[in-house]
């Protein structure tokens, strides 16, 4: 038997979920360990939130093995829930209840007593930055504020894992930083994150290790940089031009361009370049008369692993 | 059952902030009613005699079913909006349900939370009937229980169904066709008797009419063992049966 601490705290073997004739998960296999930040990356539809669902035990599984806690979510639910901080896709505060409240009725849930629940409230504010609104209602809050509080509010039974379902979906950058700087603050105190997002800049930023998921399957796995270096090149050279232009030239451009990238991507309204040096392959695209209205070199980034995989962009 | 306490907490926390807006309601209205068609319009019934009602003043013939009737209509209101509500609009119940409580305790919860209300405005009415003279028996005070089972009677089906709903397009129709009808036709103004006689049947297939028959037996003091029994029959069967269509409701909505 393994020390409790080196034991997954998720468990997962050909994990699957349909409903009805359509698989939403398709037989997955992960393990998260204590004290990671793990991640689902993929698009709309890939079948993340039906895993969290699982996960959360708030949807038993179709078939497969999955152990949360070392227990099974199906016969164990109240007891695994009672260890789990869940901040769902859409929020679920009481509007008609005050910041303060919404936090203190959930420790409620938990059996926290109300004195305790106004301590952890207090404190909890704090660290999401809405102890000035504790007395205020829900309804005025702004969409990062209401995320960060449900972010408090999934923290007030001190959870070993801490479920985020897009945590920054719909919200302006600066929000999304915020949540970010918190996030990473829990992750440093030991909490395990798991989280899923259709943002690779998020998943680069926050995650220790992730899956990429497309069509209710996990299609390749590793830490942002292994997956990276594993689909991709180190960087990226994007051509644009003018509209229209790509379109009548596409045949041509394929001959042209022979040999200057490992790999070419088109994109509606761009070209992908993928080569080790994208600075070499400016010179080698200008050499051979072609010439782009703009051109960018970056380094590759997890949405160029997620097109390589499914040749398919993350959003859409 | 420490869940079911935990949504009881929810409401109370939650009724704490609205409550003023429910005193319409639960004292106003009861006064308005038997002044009007109680003082009013029984006034006027009086006067040709009160052998049609048996001899009981028309004020006394209404308040008990004026006490049921409410009851109905407290408890629909409670069991559709709300139970939507929590379900799609506010998704209450989504953000308990990933807390240790289960569907269980939060139908029950929820029931227990109607039966509170039910409660508390039954009493209040019966309060106001007293105030107006209208009780002939100590007896009465068994009227708010069958009022609460009465609204239970009605709530625990209607919340089965508002938990299969996705917009409230239904309510209207349940109001009109259903509960308004309900509340006309089931004995509370007038004896069903007075129905044409293929309706008349009709009638006793409704919980609110075994409401009604009860609560005014026991408000004037002339219940029968052997009826009491049989309306309450009916009314625990309304009851009983709304609760296990709704555990299935509740559950195939909520555990996906």
């Amino acid at each position: 038997m393994l020390p409790l601490s080196s034991q997954p705290l998720i468990h997962a073997r050909r994990l699957t979920k349909r409903f009805g004739s359509f698989t939403a998960v398709d037989g997955i296999d992960f393990d998260v360990a204590p004290g990671e930040a793990f991640g689902f990356l993929g698009p709309n539809g890939a079948g993340k939130t039906s895993t969290m669902r699982m996960i959360g035990c708030v949807s038993p599984p179709t078939g497969g093995t999955l152990r949360v806690l070392g227990m099974d979510p199906v016969a164990d639910g109240p007891r695994i829930r009672a260890r789990l901080g869940v901040v769902p896709q859409q929020d679920t505060l009481d509007e008609e209840l005050t910041v303060e409240e919404n936090l203190v009725i959930y420790a409620r849930y938990f059996d926290i007593p109300y004195r305790e629940g106004r301590r952890r409230a207090a404190e909890l504010l704090d660290f999401v930055q809405l102890a000035e609104r504790a007395k205020s209602e829900v309804e005025p809050l702004s969409g990062g504020m209401k995320r960060r509080l449900t972010i408090a509010r999934g923290l007030i039974n001190e959870p070993n894992l801490l479920l985020l379902d897009e945590p920054t979906t719909g919200l302006d950058p600066q929000a999304r930083h915020l949540l970010w700087d918190r996030l990473y603050r829990l992750k440093q105190r030991g909490v395990t994150l798991v989280l899923t997002t259709h943002y690779m800049d998020e998943a680069e930023q926050l995650c220790d290790r992730l899956v990429v998921m497309d069509k209710a399957k996990i299609v390749a796995e590793g830490s942002p940089r292994q997956l990276i270096e594993r689909y991709s090149t180190r960087e990226v050279l994007e051509l644009r031009f003018a509209p229209g232009a790509q379109e009548s030239l596409d045949g041509q451009l394929d001959g042209k361009l022979d040999g200057i990238a490992e790999r070419i991507e088109p994109l509606p309204d761009r070209l992908l370049l993928y080569t080790s040096d994208g600075d070499a392959a400016i010179d080698a695209v200008h050499a051979r008369g072609v010439e782009p209205e703009s051109v960018l070199v970056r380094r590759s980034t997890l949405e160029d692993v997620f097109l390589r995989l499914t040749g398919r962009t993350l959003v859409d | 059952m420490k869940g079911v306490v935990r949504v009881l907490e929810y409401n109370w926390m939650t009724y704490r902030r609205t409550w003023r807006g429910t005193l319409f309601f639960t004292f106003v209205q009861p006064v308005l009613f038997l002044a009007g068609l109680g003082l009013g319009l029984g006034g006027f019934v009086d006067r040709s005699g009160t052998g049609a009602l048996e001899g009981v003043r028309y004020v006394a013939f209404l308040a008990p079913g004026l006490l049921a009737a409410q009851a109905m209509q407290m408890a629909s209101f409670e069991s559709t909006y709300p139970i939507l509500g929590s379900i799609v609009w506010r998704r209450t119940y989504h953000a308990m349900l990933a807390t240790p409580l289960r569907v269980r305790e939060v139908l029950a919860g929820q029931l227990g939370w109607i039966a509170f209300r039910l409660a508390v405005g039954s009493v209040a009415f019966l309060l106001v009937i007293m105030l107006f003279g209208a009780v002939q028996s100590p007896l009465a005070a068994l009227a708010a229980p069958v009022a609460i089972l009465t609204g239970l009677a009605f709530a625990a089906p209607i919340m089965a169904f508002s938990a299969t709903l996705r917009t409230d397009e239904w309510f209207s129709a349940i109001f009109r066709f259903g509960i308004t009808p309900l509340f006309l036709f089931s004995g509370t103004f007038f004896p069903i008797a007075q129905l044409p006689d293929v309706i008349e049947p009709i009638a006793y297939l409704t919980p609110l009419y075994h409401g009604v028959a009860l609560a005014r037996d026991l408000s004037l003091g002339r219940a029968d063992l052997l009826a009491a029994v049989l309306h309450l029959a009916v009314l625990f069967a309304y009851f009983a049966a709304g609760v296990g269509a709704a555990s299935i409701t509740f559950r195939r909505r909520l555990v996906l």
